[in-house]
């Protein structure tokens, strides 16, 4: 277990509102060992942001973890108090948020603000603190940092910003940086420097990233390992390098036709019929099988996961059967 | 191939004003042509003036600047009322299907509105018909024709914006990252009804869009900009397989592959940051990250000029 930064187990969260309970995660497990950098790929509502968000414990009122375990290097983190999860937070574990603007303070500066969560957490002098800051905004790539260190966050492009939520993140160097869509609102180029900066301080710092996109590009550029989810569930898991050769669940391989038919200009393109189910309105049974073109009578029990091959697991009772090609 | 062009853009020049005397050129001296029929993708990374053009194209903001010719006709300095006739033909469909549909209008209501404004159909009755028409040309139902924006999903919201933006039967539409707010799943959905569409309606498109692997699939045509500036234009295959602007080059490869085994030890990473478009380098707006900026890109302007069947600015190819 050394070497298994972070393991959740059997993990549930769900919201409770006046039209149901709503199951946003719904038993999911995911490991993710030491200095490796893993995927969460699904849609808009699957589940993947609050999977993260329920690892932080940072949900929000009416959403609560119902069930399973969630060990950060052994430490069960849904046993602390909120005082000592809080401590945990940004000293252990940390995360980025999409949008880097809305998650800074827009009235200090920005780098009172990376000092903040160093000196929450160490017992050490400003002055030593502020060294700290700006040989962490060295460290991710942010040109003249004492010119950066005073300024405001409107001052600074999305690019930067996102690097100062890094450097923010990655002060205390937590064994696990959580990011969720951390290039979704940057530019392509800007995309291109962050993914290979987490790649570098993945192997700098000794840090594991659990990486949250929709995009498939993303994900196949720097994850080891890559989770799909689909409304709120697991539906695959495997290597980088199986999942995008050989996809097996009916959505996996629905997004990655998507993708790739994208490449072919005198094509119709490959679509996925309907669209992402209401969480509140979910058929029995498998919850992708309404818009699944191998559904058969099996779909209507509930899937479980299925190992088809070591380390590739698949939530669809069809995977069993079905060989390579 | 003889190609007729529907829309010609000469010197363009966009500025938006900022406290004092101070003002941002978001588009500055862009001359192109839009042909008939075709798809012309506009990318480029935000604040590059992409939508700003697309926008002044078809009058939406007032250009500082410059002329725009509709099929011929000088359409820049006519008034609102002369207008009238060009301005049908040129529609919009917006990136934010959330935002660009009136929450307290039925769907029959918002698709109508283009059809009452030109009092197109002579009843009531018959507008409703041709909304239903043009509904299910869009892949909704009759059934949908009283419901409100926010009973639809994402996706079937892009679809109504599209069946308004065709309810005129225009020639020109400019789609601004039209299906940027979409799930991939879905996202294909749309963009191939807007190529039947197209077909359908013999329809030309601008195309907006910062995402490069949906624009190679829907373009024929890619235009390249940086901070206001065309770099590159000509035949997307062209400009995909071999780029010659420096700028086109850094944003191609920056496109994450959705294959692991495409990945690269290394990646060319555009150096720097955008410089800022109130104070825009002078000479090539690209020097101050460009790798083979010499002083000659630091002081003059680069022309758009012709180079292996594309047009680029760049001094490289003087």
């Amino acid at each position: 277990m050394k070497n298994t930064t972070l393991l959740v187990e059997h993990l549930s969260a769900s919201f409770f509102t006046g039209r149901g309970e709503i199951k946003a995660v719904n038993d999911v497990s995911i490991t993710v060992p030491r200095r490796s950098i893993i995927g969460i790929v699904g849609e808009s509502g699957c589940g993947k942001s609050m999977t993260a968000r329920s690892i932080m414990r940072l949900l929000k009122y009416p959403g609560k973890i119902v069930g399973g375990s969630i060990r950060l290097m052994g430490k069960e983190l849904t046993a602390l108090t909120d005082a000592e999860m809080a401590n945990v937070r940004g000293e252990e574990i940390s995360m980025i948020f999409q949008e880097p603007m809305t998650s800074l303070n827009p009235v200090m500066k920005v780098g009172k603000q990376v000092q903040e969560a160093i000196l929450l957490h160490r017992k050490i002098t400003k002055k030593e603190a502020k060294e700290e800051v700006l040989r962490m905004f060295r460290e991710v790539g942010i040109s003249e940092p004492e010119k950066r260190y005073n300024c405001y966050p409107h001052e600074l492009s999305g690019g930067l910003r996102q690097r100062i939520m890094i450097a923010m993140a990655m002060i205390c160097r937590p064994k696990l940086l959580i990011a969720d869509e951390p290039t979704t609102a940057l530019d392509v180029t800007v995309e291109a420097q962050i993914l290979e900066l987490m790649k570098g301080l993945r192997d700098t710092v000794d840090t594991s990233i659990v990486l949250i996109s929709h995009n498939l590009g993303v994900i196949a550029e720097v994850c080891d390992y890559v989770y799909v989810m689909y409304a709120g569930q697991i539906v695959e898991q495997a290597d980088t390098f199986t999942l995008f050769e050989d996809p097996r669940h009916p959505y996996t391989k629905g997004l990655m036709a998507s993708v790739k038919s994208l490449e072919d200009k005198n094509t119709v393109l490959e679509t996925i019929h309907g669209t992402v189910p209401n969480l509140l309105e979910l058929p029995e049974g498998c919850a992708f099988s309404p818009r699944c073109g191998e559904v058969c009578e099996n779909c209507r029990q509930a899937q479980s996961l299925i190992e088809v091959a070591p380390n590739h697991l698949v939530r669809c009772y069809a995977s069993k059967e079905v060989q390579h090609g | 191939m003889d190609k007729k062009i529907l829309l010609d853009v000469q010197n363009l020049k966009v500025e938006y004003a900022l406290k004092g005397k101070k003002k941002v050129s978001a588009v500055s001296d862009v001359s192109l042509n839009v042909y008939e029929n075709e798809i012309l993708a506009l990318v480029g990374e935000s604040g590059c003036g992409k939508s700003t053009l697309g926008k002044a194209m078809i009058r939406l903001v007032p250009p500082v600047s410059g002329q725009l010719y509709f099929k011929g006709v000088r359409i820049d300095d006519l008034d609102t009322k002369a207008f009238m006739p060009y301005r049908r033909q040129m529609q919009m469909i917006f990136q934010d299907p959330y935002a660009c549909l009136d929450p307290r209008m039925s769907v029959r209501d918002i698709v109508a509105e283009p059809l009452d404004t030109y009092k197109i159909c002579e009843s009531k009755e018959a507008t409703t018909q041709r909304v239903t028409e043009l509904l299910e040309a869009v892949g909704l139902k009759e059934d949908h024709l009283y419901r409100y924006a926010h009973q639809f999903s994402g996706g079937q919201r892009q679809r109504v914006g599209i069946a308004r933006a065709i309810a005129l039967n225009p020639a020109f539409i400019v789609c601004d990252e039209p299906v940027s707010a979409l799930d991939v799943s879905v996202q294909n959905q749309i963009l191939n009804l807007m190529k039947e569409i197209k077909e359908q309606y013999g329809l030309t498109y601008l195309f907006i869009s910062h995402d490069l692997s949906v624009v190679r699939f829907i373009a024929d045509r890619v235009c390249v900009m940086f901070l206001g500036k065309l770099c590159e234009i000509g035949d997307t295959e062209l400009i995909y397989n071999d780029p010659q602007h420096p700028y086109t080059k850094f944003l191609l490869d920056a496109i994450p592959k959705a294959d692991p085994t495409q990945r690269r030890a290394s990646r060319l990473l555009l150096p720097g940051e955008l410089p800022s478009p109130v104070d825009p380098p002078a000479g090539c707006r690209f020097h101050t990250r460009c790798p083979y900026a010499t002083a000659e890109c630091k002081n003059t302007e680069p022309k758009m000029k012709q180079v292996k069947g594309r047009m680029v600015a760049c001094h490289m190819f003087d």
